[in-house]
């Protein structure tokens, strides 16, 4: 019985890693790809800030809604004078990490 | 999927297995969902059937892989389209002028090969994005500059091959002029390169622009006699400082003596930054709006800005017509002394009144970085974006932009006659009236307006954009105003404006054009140059 659970525990530890490093690696393509217009003040950001009005944080990266459907499908079919990404630019792999990282504080994944 | 023209779904099924073999299977694109990522997010025919799409795209990690694409393309007569970021948006972005080409997606290649920090310059590939070389350079902790259009996002080598430009000094200011060497596949899949590059072992491919014999870099660019896979950039050292002050005129027809002193002092060398003209009286773009009465006045009078009424209500209120801040990079006392002589130069000008502006020492603070107008600092941004994004003043966003953007001569007299034939143009075809513009400063030697239409997705808006565009091209050929860019969609036109001599200028492009591509294989159609084979069916 031990030794089940501590292959159990062996297994869930072994998937909070794996999450945790695409998230670290949504993180970093993130802030390669995005940040440049959804950072502090910049254009992204104050988009949403019209139009949310405070309902919602106007950063993405605060945001705690955003299940990966959502982000998947801005990034591939764009929105108002954001352009949809490419795979050369973003691929689906990097596209699953922004999306993993950008619902990590979002609690129905 | 949309075929080639005039190839077969089979010739097609058959060459996208060997452009797999080429560049690997998961970098061809081929399937609805990916080559729509290759649309134009800024098409003007967006949703029409007219709108350029392509057939699939493919995605080579290098020259070699280039070289076996372009094989391809020629065994099955398949036109293919290179694409650099992809980012050229409002000129076209990543679709094709000929629907149906194959997209040859070059983000891939994205390797800094060189930067020479001691007699600064870069060599890149076309993936890379002046955010990479930023960074990069960063890293390195050079003490170099780039020349940066306002969205960042966009390549070098793309920008400059389309004739883009920034704020630097005049000399890195129009990109192409500041680049230095490119390598080249040609159609047949030979490489090329030139300058000094085509000396093998060369140690001045970015040093010397010219090699031996005919320069022919300019043929690569705004064209399709090749695909440039790498290109060499001058680099401007980092100032030690920054200055700029503003000169304001009183009278109406003191914009023409302001644009003189100030075409004198750009081209002794002495304003060495990108300079801003702007009218206290009439406002516009980065200038605060202008008093109600001053609104109130243009509308009386139709928009005449050289209304006896409003020239009388800047001279009683001391209002000036017009400014302009001149701008410098350089040693402290060097640039202070050139504001100094500016302000004599301008000071011929009865009236005019001077007040100093920003003094940076450089490098900029963080705080100073935060609050600067970045690419006139060689540091890229998407800033720009914030004119069209939704905000509060803007709060039903289009869903882009296309540019009209003619050069006029850069006289006070032009930029005069031009706001009277635009504002009329604009009145006569419906559009929301232009108030008075200002011209930018991009170039040496002339003037540029850029005037943005909205891109919607309502077929009905973009159709009669699209045809107000037209006429707007016409109307300022009929004026000797040419187009410097354009989107895919309104090449043809331009081109048709640049008519000297029966089209002489075009006829070359095709001469040359059917002698190294026999086949059109190559950008069909960009910049209106079509191949033997479409000729005349599509402009």
């Amino acid at each position: 019985m031990s030794k089940l659970v501590a292959i159990l525990l062996a297994a869930l530890a072994s998937q909070a890693y794996a999450a945790d490093t695409v998230i670290a690696k949504g993180k970093q393509v993130y802030e390669y790809w995005c940040l440049t217009c959804h950072g502090p003040e910049l254009p992204g950001t104050m988009a949403l800030e019209a139009k949310y009005k405070g309902s919602k944080p106007a950063l993405l990266a605060e945001r705690t809604d955003l299940l990966p459907p959502i982000t998947k499908t801005f990034v591939r079919k764009g929105v108002s004078v954001m352009p949809f990404f490419r795979k050369t630019e973003i691929s689906d792999a990097d596209l699953d990490a922004i999306a993993a990282y950008l619902a990590r504080n979002t609690s129905a994944k | 999927m949309k075929l080639p023209p005039g190839v077969t779904s089979k010739d097609f099924a058959d060459a996208l297995k060997q452009l797999e073999g080429a560049v690997g299977k998961s970098w061809v694109f081929s399937s609805d969902e990916d080559v729509a990522l290759y649309r134009d997010a800024y098409s003007p025919f967006w949703g029409e059937p007219e709108e350029r799409v392509a057939s699939a795209a493919v995605a080579p990690d290098g020259v070699e892989q280039v070289q076996k694409v372009v094989k391809i393309a020629n065994t099955y007569k398949i036109p293919i389209y290179p694409i650099s970021t992809g980012k050229n948006l409002g000129y076209g972005g990543s679709a094709p002028n000929l629907s149906g080409s194959l997209v040859l997606d070059l983000k891939r290649m994205n390797r800094i090969l060189d930067v020479n920090p001691r007699n600064h310059s870069a060599l890149v590939e076309p993936g890379v994005s002046y955010f990479d070389l930023y960074r990069y350079i960063q890293e390195k902790g050079y003490k170099l500059w780039i020349d940066v259009p306002d969205p960042g996002w966009g390549s070098p080598i793309g920008n400059s091959l389309d004739h883009g430009g920034g704020y630097l000094q005049p000399m890195y200011r129009n990109h192409f002029d500041s680049h230095c060497g490119m390598e080249v596949v040609l159609p047949n899949g030979e490489l090329l390169r030139t300058g000094m590059g085509a000396l093998p072992d060369a140690q001045t491919w970015q040093q010397y622009k010219f090699g031996f014999g005919p320069w022919i870099d300019g043929m690569f660019s705004q064209s399709n006699l090749g695909v440039v896979t790498k290109m060499g950039f001058w680099l401007m050292p980092e100032p030690d400082a920054y200055l700029t002050g503003t000169v304001t005129v009183p009278k109406y027809g003191d914009l023409i003596p302001l644009v003189d002193i100030l075409t004198f002092l750009e081209n002794s060398g002495v304003s060495n930054a990108m300079p801003g003209l702007g009218s206290p009286l009439l406002g516009g773009f980065m200038m605060p709006p202008p008093a109600p009465e001053v609104t109130a006045l243009l509308q009386k009078t139709g928009g005449d800005i050289s209304s006896p009424d409003l020239q009388k209500y800047a001279q009683d209120k001391s209002v000036p017509y017009w400014s302009c801040t001149v701008k410098f990079y350089g040693p402290v006392k060097g640039i202070q002394a050139h504001w100094e002589y500016a302000k004599e130069k301008f000071s011929a000008i009865p009236g005019a009144k001077f007040q100093d502006g920003e003094f940076y020492k450089l490098p900029l603070t963080p705080e100073q970085f935060k609050q600067v107008h970045k690419p006139e600092f060689g540091i890229p941004s998407l800033e720009t974006f914030s004119i069209g994004a939704r905000s509060a003043i803007n709060p039903n966003p289009s869903a882009g932009h296309i540019w009209f953007s003619p050069i006029i001569p850069r006289t006070g007299e032009a930029v005069l006659e031009a706001n009277k034939v635009f504002s009329k143009a604009a009145k006569d075809f419906g559009l929301p009236v232009l108030s008075f513009s200002l011209p930018s400063t991009y170039w040496m030697r002339a003037f540029i307006f850029i005037f943005g239409f909205p891109i919607t997705h309502d077929v009905a808006t973009n159709k009669k954009n699209r045809e107000s565009f037209k006429k707007l091209i016409q109307i300022a050929a009929e004026h000797g105003w040419g187009e410097y860019r354009t989107a895919p969609a309104f090449q043809d036109a331009v081109m048709e404006t640049y008519s000297f001599n029966n089209h002489a200028l075009r006829r070359f492009h095709e001469t040359i054009k059917d002698a190294v591509d026999p086949n059109g294989i190559i950008s069909a159609g960009r910049y209106g140059i079509w191949p033997k084979h479409l000729r005349g069916t599509k402009a």
